[in-house]
């Protein structure tokens, strides 16, 4: 029952807010309201045990990326209301095609719930008293099973730092 | 416990949002905002299925999608200053130096 409110409290949160983000015509608010999605999927991502995720989630993604996004923003100037898309079929075409792809997912997952012995194998969760500690567990995988993904993972942030800082440095000669 | 398909339609949900947000804007920030978003969604279905089936594996992939993440926004970000610089602009549809 508990699970239930909180499951549903974060995740409204994060829906509104989403819809919110993508019809706000100023960058500034889309901004704000992506933060406070992002914070109630961390919130989400607590009540599924994964404490790590919940943490890095919001150090990472509120306090790193979206810094960087608002950072952006405000350097160029753009916290005033842009121009939004002038052609109507365009939006009429975006819309229809989610909801395409919506109903064709919903349907799917409708149908897996409901059929007996074809649908979605889930097992019963393991009961959370009976977890071990998330970030021990994630740290052995990540440095045992997944050690080699990890370091082509900071060989991939080496990269994207050196590209960020040639292309937004200033030409000087050329 | 609650039952893997509230998580799976929240996934859902917010994946189209972003996508509706990637297709409509012509704010090229939003539209990174929008891919940030869809990410994200992925991550809860990576971690709902972490949860239900008991394997960490999951949670290790959302860590690196917020990796990807991170240095898909710089290198964006990097882009968007640069376009900025030249062409006073961010908006998609006059982003068209290379058509002709």
């Amino acid at each position: 029952m508990l699970d239930n409110v909180i499951f549903y409290f974060f995740a409204s949160i994060a829906v509104i807010s989403a819809a919110l983000m993508v019809t706000r015509r100023n960058a500034i608010h889309s901004a704000v309201f992506l933060i406070t999605t992002l914070l109630a999927t961390a919130g989400i991502f607590l009540q599924l045990r994964a404490e790590f995720l919940f943490i890095s989630q919001i150090i990472l993604y509120v306090g790193g990326i979206m810094v960087l996004f608002i950072f952006v923003i405000m350097l160029l100037r753009l916290d005033v209301p842009l121009p939004q898309i002038r052609s109507r079929t365009q939006k009429w075409i975006a819309l229809l095609v989610a909801l395409a792809v919506g109903v064709e997912a919903g349907v799917v997952l409708w149908l897996a719930r409901k059929v007996p012995g074809q649908g979605l194998l889930i097992p019963n969760p393991a009961p959370a008293d009976q977890l071990h500690p998330n970030t021990e567990e994630l740290a052995r995988s990540l440095f045992g099973a997944y050690l080699l993904p990890f370091e082509i993972a900071s060989v991939l942030l080496l990269v994207a730092m050196v590209g960020a800082v040639v292309m937004a440095k200033k030409r000087t000669d050329a | 416990m609650m039952p893997i398909g509230h998580y799976l339609f929240l996934s859902l949900a917010l994946f189209l949002i972003g996508a509706i947000g990637v297709i409509t804007r012509r704010n090229v920030i939003i539209v990174l905002m929008s891919i940030e978003l869809i990410l994200n969604a992925v991550n809860i279905n990576l971690v709902a299925f972490s949860r239900y089936f008991g394997d960490i594996a999951g949670q290790v992939f959302a860590l690196f999608i917020i990796t990807d993440a991170a240095a898909e926004a710089v290198v964006g970000l990097g882009i968007i200053i640069a376009f900025f610089r030249n062409r006073e602009t961010v908006l998609a549809d006059e982003m068209d130096l290379l058509k002709w």
